[in-house]
């Protein structure tokens, strides 16, 4: 036994004794134990140091709303969660855990002495110490700042663990499973709804867990409980989720829950996921999320031993853990008696209970005066002792509302504070739901929804147990007849319990001027009610400033016990009252989430689909090299042994020009166009005309933007009168399918004109040079392939290996082409069948870098590559394709505009470099005059830029003003250590005739 | 008919069947697979060309021995055949739908289907897919075009613990390996 853990009573599995480290040294703590109450019941309050002036902090509160506690949790080297909760991590066997913020140890911090210049770092000391000498800010301050800044540390290993997340739908979801929260879950499924409730802690019941002598309908509060949460999990239409926080709400009531499934366990099956996101659409929400207490803000409130009232009660009640032995309470709410009570009858000496109201008057106050609890009132504190832990505290008589009267100094070890209660509506406001304050309970409360949602219980200020379940019920019942089920169910609960009466205060404790020691508002950014009424002074006003430039309530626990204390400040200050001053708004996370829970299966291979064409095996077994092209792997280049990426290139090229090279084009995009208004479609969809195509025949087609500006094109097949192929670049796919079907469905649904996306329908294989058409031959049935039969840019249906083709006469490389589709599943097969027929033909696989040369050579541009979304039809030289004839398509009126035809436009040209060798960088800017200073104004930039194995030597395209007429002119292309000089010429370098695809 | 000399070979025939887990995962057999959209005026033709009627409430799949037809549009159906009988069933259509307005596009390669199996097969898919898919609100027939994360899929109910899923051949492993890796905690 521990020294400070009560020898019977709380929660916690005597018989489960768990051995866990801090900071290097042993402990033992039991079942049902967190580490935080674990440290308590071992005497351990120390855990922490602060942010800025790494003050010793100790355990504050119990759960969610811990300020000061924050530990990194040892798995291993790869599995280390900086910023736990110690109030929120489950004690399991073996649980290693160290303390943050602290150089060397916990109890030497040498950054401590920020502590002693803190008079000299006021709020907003950043911003008005670091902003000269300017250039000091990279160099010199930002790095220093950012070497003491942060907390914890990230590990530098990739996460090894599984995380998961699913959908999931129900008619009621409830977050929070205290009486309310369970209160609600009995209605909502006794109406028959489908139930979803979920609870941050391990256990369900929230403030039952710790209900002290309470009864509910005669049982106590505790068997109530576990006889609850056994008829709801008995349910079929209820799903129970502890250890699950709702941290996000978002519209239309989707809300994001994260499940910490392994966390608690020591030896975790490697099958699980160390936490789950749900995200849950409900028909309806209630929200049971509870209330938090506030701290009181008085000098010196920070000392490791001053805790929440109500969260040294739960310690001793639901964790038998002693958070002291002599204590003094400072109150200004009846809760602390309730805490002093309980603590008394655990054997806690109450050395003074001071409580500030000068006449408080409650049940809980007679209770007190009964046991004869030291009650002095109009009694504030006025300053505290002790380093590592509180030592004593100094009493004072208010008069007149200060401090004044006589003073003593008591002695203690354990300080409960209390403000009163702040309704957690953090959901509810992320929800957009309207706050109302509440001047009895000096609290915000939801005011209005905005969803299909509704708070009950604590959550919305109603208080004591009684009316939580009663309100609970209520709710859970009136959401489940929203959701459409089962309703008119009423129940009362017939409860005995002494309860705290509303009430309390925020801002700071009435100290007089005197008090020297801080007195903080937010403690883990470290703001004290000082900072906030200098921000004042210094003339913020707007809550949101204040907030920003004090930092109070934008550390990671976002103001949970804070924000309140702040406005009360504020107003304190200004004489503003708190609703004239507003609130922060509460963003999702409601805590901390960890970047695995989002990510779930999105990792590693799985992150994004990594889409394959039909043949990429065959590539993959031939070595071939691989790229991304969007999320297709498109061969690269197909490397033979001991060959560099350049010579594979060159060979591959050759190969081409000199005989046959094989081609996987199947990534292409395709549509089938069909319907009587196909061809008038087309015409209006792209600058050609397509009306006028005979069925049999190919065009290559260009398509604008409304802009005037090439956006895709492609080849169009016409297969019969009403069916066209159309293929698209491969990132352009879904972005032309997509206006296509804008435009049909909203500019000319009288159009008969239907779109099928073909795309993964059919592999194609292109088989270019001059030896294509006796390689496929053979293998080709039904299609008379000669010259005069079937001409550049037509297209023939038959078959191939025995298979259906659309076999296409046509060339990106300059050469005699045909590309084969065939249905996806025999790519393949037949892919594998050509190679073999052109093996006597020396034929080679090639790449999309030597398809990327070869179409260069030739002048023809890629979407994309060539153009950047600027380009006219005949910027790129392509004006030829502009049907002459016709009175209307996509971007012929923007065509029209006198700026898209000014004689200074960027042209497509070629480039070559006066020194052959040179092969140009893609993206280089060219000049006409190298001499000029810098900056140089540009004439245009290189857009393509090859080694070409056809005319040995390099080559390039660019976009030049009014390049056109520079033909033969020389430019320069400046680079950091040399200036090249290239010649403009016309684009089509290779053949420009176009012999060599008519073979 | 042309002796078929290559192999077919599918998006999907490289994995094993992920069967003796609490979901199995199965590769669907190929079909002959149609894309058709029409008006209101060739449904009741189309279905009698086809044996199977064309369903006209919204998600709904009729089935017929090897056939199925799946409404994904109000203009729009799925249609799946046996394997073999591609080209006679495409011959058919046409003939029937001879002088309606009317697009018929085989699809048959364009994407494979599986099935997901097992009394958790709706959770496993609910882990990408975010619809409902309780008795409620996806009953044993529906089917709908709908995303599995970051692909897109036809989903289909075919019975109380079998689910089809469509998908397009490319994304195909994506999806299956997402399923794979979502059941793995119920195995």
């Amino acid at each position: 036994m521990t020294a400070c853990r009560l020898s019977r009573g709380g929660r916690i599995d005597r018989n489960k004794r768990l051995r866990f480290q801090f900071d290097g040294r042993p402990y033992e703590g039991f079942g049902g134990d967190t580490l935080a109450s674990a440290l308590i019941a071992n005497g351990v309050h120390l855990v922490a140091r602060s942010f800025k002036y790494h003050r010793p902090r100790g355990i504050v509160a119990a759960g969610a709303d811990e300020p000061n506690a924050l530990v990194t949790v040892v798995r291993d080297r790869a599995r280390c969660t900086p910023n736990l909760l110690a109030t929120q991590v489950e004690l399991h066997d073996g649980l290693v855990a160290e303390s943050q913020n602290r150089w060397p140890s916990l109890a030497l911090d040498l950054s401590a002495v920020n502590g002693f210049v803190a008079p000299l770092i006021p709020a907003g000391f950043y911003y008005k110490t670091f902003m000269w000498p300017r250039a000091a800010w990279s160099r010199l301050y930002e790095p220093r700042i950012r070497a003491m800044a942060g907390l914890g540390r990230a590990p530098t290993l990739p996460d090894p663990d599984r995380y998961t997340r699913r959908y999931a739908h129900c008619d009621v979801l409830i977050v929070g499973g205290g009486p309310a929260g369970l209160a609600a879950a009995l209605a909502a499924a006794e109406g028959g709804a489908q139930v979803l409730l979920c609870d941050e802690q391990a256990e369900l019941g929230g403030t039952l867990l710790a209900a002290g002598d309470a009864t509910i309908d005669g049982k106590a509060a505790q068997s109530w409980l576990s006889e609850t949460v056994a008829a709801l999990s008995r349910r079929d239409n209820v799903t129970l989720l502890p250890r699950t926080t709702a941290f996000g709400y978002f519209p239309h009531n989707m809300l994001a829950l994260a499940e910490r499934v392994t966390g608690h366990l020591a030896d975790p099956a490697p099958n699980l996921p160390r936490e789950r996101l749900w995200q849950v659409r409900a028909k309806e929400v209630v929200i049971a999320a509870g209330a938090i207490e506030r701290p009181l803000t008085f000098p010196g409130n920070d000392r490791p031993g001053i805790m929440l009232a109500d969260a040294a009660r739960i310690y001793a009640a639901r964790y038998a853990a002693r958070p002291g032995s002599r204590a003094v309470v400072v109150t200004v709410h009846d809760g602390a008696y309730r805490a002093a009570l309980e603590l008394a009858a655990c054997g806690v000496e109450i050395a003074a209970v001071a409580d500030a109201r000068e006449h408080p008057d409650g049940p809980l106050q007679a209770a007190a005066l009964a046991a004869g609890l030291p009650i002095r009132t109009a009694t504030t504190v006025t300053g505290t002792r002790g380093r590592q832990r509180v030592s004593a505290v100094e009493l004072s008589q208010l008069t007149s509302g200060q401090s004044g009267g006589g003073s003593e100094t008591v002695a203690c070890d354990l300080v409960l504070m209390s403000a009163g209660m702040t309704p957690s509506v953090q959901l509810f406001s992320q929800s957009r739901g309207r706050l109302r304050w509440d001047d009895t309970l000096q609290a915000y409360v939801p005011g209005g929804s905005a969803e299909r949602e509704r708070s009950a219980g604590a959550c919305r200020g109603i208080p004591g147990l009684q009316a939580a379940l009663s309100d609970g019920y209520a709710q859970g019942e009136a959401a489940a007849a929203a959701a459409g089920c089962r309703t008119g169910a009423v129940r009362a609960f017939a409860v005995s319990a002494i309860e705290p009466a509303p009430g309390g205060m925020s801002g700071a404790a009435a100290v007089g001027r005197r008090a020297r020691q801080p007195a903080f508002v937010d403690f883990q950014n470290d703001v004290t009610a000082r900072d906030l009424a200098l921000a004042v002074r210094e003339g913020f006003r707007s809550v949101e400033h204040v907030k920003r430039y004090t930092t109070t309530g934008m550390a990671t626990d976002q103001g949970k016990t804070s924000n309140m204390n702040a406005l009360g400040v504020l107003s304190q200050v200004t004489g503003a009252s708190i609703p004239e001053i507003g609130l922060t708004t509460s963003r999702n996370p409601y805590t901390p989430v960890t970047f695995g829970t989002l990510a779930g299966l999105a990792r590693r291979d799985l992150f994004d689909p990594v889409r394959c064409t039909p043949m990429h095996g065959w590539a993959e077994e031939q070595g071939a090299v691989f790229e991304d092209a969007g999320s297709w792997k498109r061969a690269h280049y197909f490397p033979r042994t001991g060959e560099a990426m350049h010579d594979a290139v060159k060979r591959e090229c050759e190969a081409v020009r000199r005989s046959v090279g094989l081609f996987d084009a199947s990534t292409l995009g395709k549509i089938e166009v069909i319907g009587r208004g196909a061809a008038t479609f087309l015409d209006r969809i792209y600058v050609n005309s397509f009306s006028g195509l005979a069925p049999g025949r190919l065009r290559y087609g260009v398509m604008l933007r409304e802009s005037g500006f090439v956006m895709d094109d492609g080849v169009v097949a016409r297969l019969g009168a009403d069916r066209f192929h159309v293929t698209t670049t491969t990132g352009g796919v879904s972005r032309v399918l997509h206006m296509m079907e804008d435009y049909l469905q909203t500019e000319w649904p009288d159009l008969e004109v239907w779109l099928t996306s073909t795309t993964e329908q059919w592999a194609v294989i292109a088989v270019q040079g001059l030896n294509a058409r006796k390689v496929i031959e053979p293998l080709v049935s039904g299609i008379d392939l000669s010259p005069a039969a079937m001409p550049h840019m037509s297209v023939r249906e038959g078959r191939i290996c025995g298979v259906p083709t659309r076999l296409f006469r046509v060339s990106f490389t300059g050469e005699l082409g045909y590309e084969i589709n065939v249905p996806a599943d025999y790519g393949r097969a037949v892919w594998e069948a050509v190679y073999a027929a052109g093996s006597a033909s020396g034929i080679v696989p090639y790449g999309t870098e030597a398809m990327h040369v070869l179409r260069a050579e030739k002048g023809y541009i890629i979407v994309g590559q060539d153009t950047d979304g600027t380009a006219t039809p005949d910027d790129v030289g392509l004006g030829w394709t502009i049907g002459k004839t016709k009175t209307d398509f996509i971007g012929r009126r923007s065509l029209a505009l006198p700026a898209m035809t000014a004689p200074s436009r960027k042209q497509l040209v070629g480039l070559l470099t006066v020194n052959s060798d040179i092969v140009l960088e893609e993206g280089a800017q060219l000049v006409a005059d190298p001499r000029q200073p810098v900056p140089m104004s540009s004439v245009g930039h290189v857009t393509s830029s090859y080694w070409s194995p056809a005319l040995q030597r390099s080559i390039a395209l660019g976009m030049v003003k009014a390049g056109r007429r520079r033909v033969g002119e020389t430019l320069h292309v400046p680079m950091p250590n040399k200036t090249i000089a290239v010649n403009v010429v016309p684009s089509q370098l290779y053949d420009p005739a176009g012999v060599r695809l008519n073979g | 008919m042309v002796e078929i000399l290559a192999k077919r070979q599918g998006p999907l025939d490289h994995l094993a069947g992920a069967r003796g887990a609490a979901v199995e995962l199965s590769v669907a057999p190929p079909r002959a697979k149609f894309a058709l959209r029409c008006r209101a005026d060739a449904v009741a033709a189309t279905g009698r060309a086809f044996g199977i009627v064309l369903p006209h409430e919204a998600c709904r799949a009729t089935v017929m021995e090897d056939g199925a037809a799946l409404w994904l549009g109000p203009d729009e159906w799925l249609l799946f055949a046996a394997e073999g009988d591609a080209d006679a069933t495409a011959g058919q259509l046409a003939t029937a739908l001879g002088g309606t307005h009317h697009s018929l596009v085989d699809v048959s390669h364009r994407s494979c289907g599986f099935t997901v199996h097992g009394e958790l097969a709706a959770t496993v898919i609910n882990h990408g897919c975010p619809l409902d898919l309780s008795h409620a609100s996806f009953a044993v027939g529906m089917c709908t075009r709908t995303v599995f994360d970051k692909a897109e899929i036809i989903l289909w109910r075919v019975d109380k613990h079998t689910y089809h899923v469509e998908i397009e051949r490319s994304y195909a492993p994506y999806v299956w390996n997402m399923l794979v890796e979502a059941r793995e905690e119920f195995a």
